[in-house]
């Protein structure tokens, strides 16, 4: 189950810039045998601000499938949040998207 | 566990239990001193195909996430035998709880299975199993009587 990305503005490219800041990275959350499923979902709340429907959602995705995107911006922002979930002892990495 | 409407927390421990917490806080932190392999649970990487930048990513933060486990860790000593606690408090006493957990759970080989069958009476793992089910017990009070406190949210956020 995939959320709809949020818009992003493109700049035109003129050649000089590093093209990797611009691109957008994602954040997974990946299952373990040991995290309660009532803390992954408050943990996504809390980080995320997403309602808790969204949250239960994306947890649940965790739960079932093995992992879940949960998340989505610059490679600086996508480090901030992996280290704020790994800083909740969540099982996160980030990859080009 | 509940929340307050001042938004404190009302702990309610019998002493027993409060016993068993005790000595935890301190061989957590005594472990986090050291390079024993249950920790990497605590430190999972971030980049999991390019080592160059993982090692970046490890430098910066691995410092600032021992750091706020040892403050976590130091809140839930000063307030072990507290009845009340603050937002600040019950919030450390979540992430040391995890954390505990984490590398008890490491150190079990926890797997879901464990958590419907448990373990033969006769296993020598049973004890640290039952203070791991303990743990998971109490997180679960914590994390309902702070979810009670978090905004319903309507934003969509940045997933």
């Amino acid at each position: 189950m995939a959320s709809t990305p949020a818009p992003v503005e493109v700049e035109r490219p003129t050649g000089h810039e590093d093209v990797e800041t611009d691109r957008l990275w994602v954040v997974t959350v990946w299952n373990d045998p040991i995290n309660l499923m009532s803390y992954v979902t408050y943990v996504l709340q809390k980080l995320f601000g997403y309602p808790r429907p969204k949250a239960h959602r994306l947890m649940m995705m965790v739960h079932t499938e093995g992992r879940a995107d949960v998340a989505h911006g610059s490679r600086e922002r996508c480090e901030f949040w992996c280290s704020r979930l790994h800083a909740h002892g969540l099982w996160a990495t980030m990859r080009r998207g | 566990m509940e929340r307050t409407r001042r938004g404190q927390y009302r702990l309610r421990l019998p002493p027993q239990e409060r016993e068993i917490l005790r000595s935890l806080p301190r061989q957590l932190r005594e472990l986090l001193g050291t390079s024993d392999p249950a920790l990497r649970r605590l430190f999972p990487p971030a980049y999991e195909d390019d080592p160059e930048r993982q090692a970046e990513y490890e430098g910066l933060v691995s410092p600032e996430l021992t750091r706020d486990r040892l403050d976590a860790l130091a809140i839930v000593e000063r307030t072990i035998d507290s009845s009340k606690l603050t937002e600040e408090e019950i919030t450390a006493w979540l992430g040391a709880l995890n954390d505990l957990r984490l590398v008890l759970g490491t150190r079990l080989g926890v797997t879901e299975d464990m958590y419907e069958e448990g373990l033969p009476e006769d296993d020598p793992r049973s004890p640290a199993f039952a203070l791991f089910a303990y743990l998971g017990w109490l997180e679960e009070q914590i994390v309902e009587a702070m979810a009670s406190g978090l905004p319903r949210g309507e934003g969509t956020g940045p997933g």
